[in-house]
């Protein structure tokens, strides 16, 4: 056997120990494509083909109109009719149905003449996001029906129709919410988790002790066990852009390599929290927990993946400026859905750099020369 | 080559060690024996640098524990209580990887362990997580050894092992101490305390007593019975109410006891086992040996450790002697 370095047989041994752990390899391989799918197809605010039902007692053209404008769109499929109000409630409870529209009685005579035609969309709260996208786009469709009837009709458009456009993301798919995110998540897992978990399983096997009595530096220790995972993380940001690419159809508009460079700087920032929070666990559960609770968690919750930042008390969205991972998702978001340049997400970059080094300095003091 | 001076350490309730000092010249192998728990572990951290002692110092071949630690890392080989190897690695590969940690590799180094290393070499290819107990020890021995240490810290290498694989592993100690190496060996096995040329006994942070395995017999005192029946659960109560008898304990297939007579220069040892016999056949015991025996070294412990009449051995000392 040919003579190695301290630090190339600790990087190899540290491959040893993730490929050879099946279900190591994959978490670290296969979760970040199972979370990204997950995350763009099933978990989505996006709405297509809810079905509604009407309950139009007019039978006019205005209603006609708008009902087949509804139909037309991708967004919903008219289930059937209904004649009573109180049918409605019946229907809601075996749960298919995601919004009823309740014409008023000679809607389009109401309408042409005084203005004051009613139209209630009632939609089922106990999932009120949902419910609210439902009751956005039925409304921007049917204020957009009514203005043109009026106008056929040859009478003043007697409401003013607001024309919301979503810029970058015109058809508000989720998935450009979502892969920024999913970035962010799966970097802070493999780099901040897996490295503390390793590191702690040193410690929970008891081969830290004959590392630690060994003359090898620590920093020497600390370095190889990080450099196996930024390559896994690089190899899953890899096949996260092509998912989200080809799969999910978000394209990549910004530039790539300014791309890559906000990620290793981020997965520079996962990779000193991951050894910051080895120091403190002696296993490998603690480990996991730690990361997990104080890591993943707020990175899914605050990070505006699933819920919206914008809409949470002041105190959290405080709190959501001091994670990591939330500068990283702004930036990526600027840079890859909005194709920005450097000088847009240089504020971003600026705070990641300082994390980053206080993160380094504090692991670096925290790891042990010793075991207690 | 070592020397210890009044180390103290206390965990946050617990005085795990207290007051201990002894020296270790080259060449000696040194056992330190006594139960689990006794604060052999802490002792073999402090003196491999694991950890700090709260006062004392130390010095292991004229370098200063504390200051001095980087230059004793590089002279050390330390084989911890637990098996502190990659499970998911090969034999080779654990190896190599030690190797390489220190600087080395497995041939530079093929003379020192080529002994151990050519029993492992029929499972290089195997992980060292599927080796049987006495392979274990083997390799953790083989990567302790492979930076050419001048000591050799041993902690309780031969727990969990069988009986063969013991000896064996006691054999290549006693080689490697004739190539000069310093070994340093706890362990709770108190028949392995003769294979060492001194040892310490230890109980609850303190050594009660170092010197030779010799010279500790030789200092005892009592009179002692090994004592056997058809009822062994029922005798070592039984034992205890004999009114002369000073402590009893578990010994393997047989009961040990001490005598203490009133006329002790009157009655020949024989006797006694006779009178102990009749006491005994009084309570209903059938098939009893008595016969008077010499102290072994877990005899002296058992001593040291003043066990009062009617307290029962530690269930660690008592299993590790129901174990063999």
């Amino acid at each position: 056997m040919m003579s190695k370095t301290p630090f190339s047989a600790f990087v190899r041994k540290e491959f040893y120990h993730i490929f050879r752990d099946r279900w190591t390899t994959l978490i670290l391989l296969i979760m970040p494509m199972m979370m990204l799918l997950l995350l763009g197809f099933a978990i989505t605010t996006e709405v297509k083909n809810a079905q509604i039902l009407v309950l139009d007692p007019s039978r006019d053209e205005a209603t006609r109109m708008i009902i087949n404008t509804l139909e037309a769109s991708e967004y919903f499929e008219i289930k059937g009719e209904v004649t009573s109000i109180e049918e409605v409630e019946t229907l809601f409870r075996k749960g298919d149905i995601g919004m009823v529209l309740v014409f008023s009685e000679h809607f389009s005579d109401k309408m042409l003449h005084t203005g004051k035609a009613q139209v209630q969309l009632i939609t089922d709260g106990s999932d009120p996001n949902y419910a609210l996208t439902l009751t956005q786009y039925a409304t921007a469709i049917i204020g957009g029906v009514v203005q043109e009837f009026s106008a056929a009709q040859g009478s003043i458009p007697c409401q003013i129709h607001s024309d919301v456009r979503f810029m970058y993301n015109p058809t508000l798919k989720g998935g450009y919410n979502t892969v920024p995110g999913v970035l962010g998540m799966v970097l802070m897992l493999i780099c901040a988790m897996m490295t503390s978990i390793s590191i702690a399983r040193e410690k929970e096997f008891g081969t830290m002790e004959i590392l630690l009595v060994s003359p090898v530096k620590p920093i020497v220790i600390i370095l190889s066990k990080t450099v196996p995972y930024i390559l896994i993380s690089l190899i899953n940001l890899t096949t996260i852009l092509l998912l989200s690419v080809f799969v999910l159809k978000v394209p990549v508009t910004g530039n790539l390599l300014l791309f890559f460079l906000l990620a290793l700087l981020f997965i520079f920032v996962s990779l000193s929290l991951g050894l910051l929070v080895s120091a403190v666990a002696k296993s490998q559960m603690v480990a996991m927990l730690i990361s997990g609770m104080l890591m993943m968690l707020p990175v899914i919750l605050l990070s505006g993946i699933i819920f919206p930042v914008e809409s949470m008390p002041l105190f959290f969205q405080w709190l959501a400026n001091i994670i990591p991972a939330n500068w990283f998702i702004k930036a990526v978001k600027k840079v890859m859905i909005q194709g920005l340049g450097f000088g847009a997400i240089s504020f971003e970059l600026m705070i990641l750099s300082g994390m980053a080094l206080l993160l380094v300095l504090l692991s670096l003091k925290a790891f042990k020369k010793r075991l207690d | 080559m070592i020397k210890v001076h009044n180390i103290y350490k206390k965990y946050s309730k617990i005085q795990a060690l207290e007051d201990i000092s002894f020296d270790v010249p080259r060449g000696e192998i040194f056992g330190i024996i006594g139960p689990d728990g006794a604060g052999k572990t802490s002792l073999f951290r402090i003196l491999t640098t694991l950890i700090l002692a709260d006062s004392g110092n130390a010095t292991i071949d004229e370098l200063d524990l504390v200051k001095q630690y980087r230059l004793i890392r590089n002279r050390i080989g330390y084989m911890p209580g637990r098996f502190s190897l990659y499970q998911d690695l090969s034999v080779e590969e654990n190896l190599s990887f030690y190797a390489s940690i220190f600087g080395t590799t497995i041939e530079e180094n093929a003379r020192q362990i080529e002994d151990i290393y050519n029993q492992l070499l029929p499972f290089r290819k195997r992980r060292a997580g599927a080796l049987s107990g006495g392979m274990k020890q083997k390799l953790a021995l083989c990567c302790a050894l492979i930076h050419k240490p001048k000591i050799l810290f041993l902690d309780e290498p031969t727990t969990g092992v069988d009986p063969v694989s013991r000896n064996d592993f006691w054999n290549m100690l006693q080689r490697l101490q004739a190539e000069g190496l310093t070994i340093l060996v706890s362990t709770s096995y108190m028949e392995e305390a003769s294979l060492c040329d001194r040892i310490a006994l230890i109980q609850n942070g303190r050594f009660l007593k170092v010197n030779t395995p010799e010279n500790i017999t030789k200092q005892y005192q009592r009179h002692l019975f090994a004592v056997s029946s058809d009822n062994m659960s029922l005798l070592l109560g039984d034992l205890r109410k004999h009114p002369f008898v000073t402590s009893s304990y578990a010994f393997g297939d047989v009961h040990h006891i001490t005598v203490e007579f009133p006329d002790s220069s009157a009655k020949e040892f024989s006797q006694w086992a006779l009178q102990i016999r009749e006491f005994l056949m009084q309570c209903g015991h059938t098939n009893i040996f008595v016969s008077v025996i010499s102290p072994s070294v877990e005899d002296c412990f058992m001593d040291l450790i003043c066990l009062p009449q009617e307290q029962a051995v530690p269930a660690s000392l008592s299993s590790v002697v129901n174990d063999d």
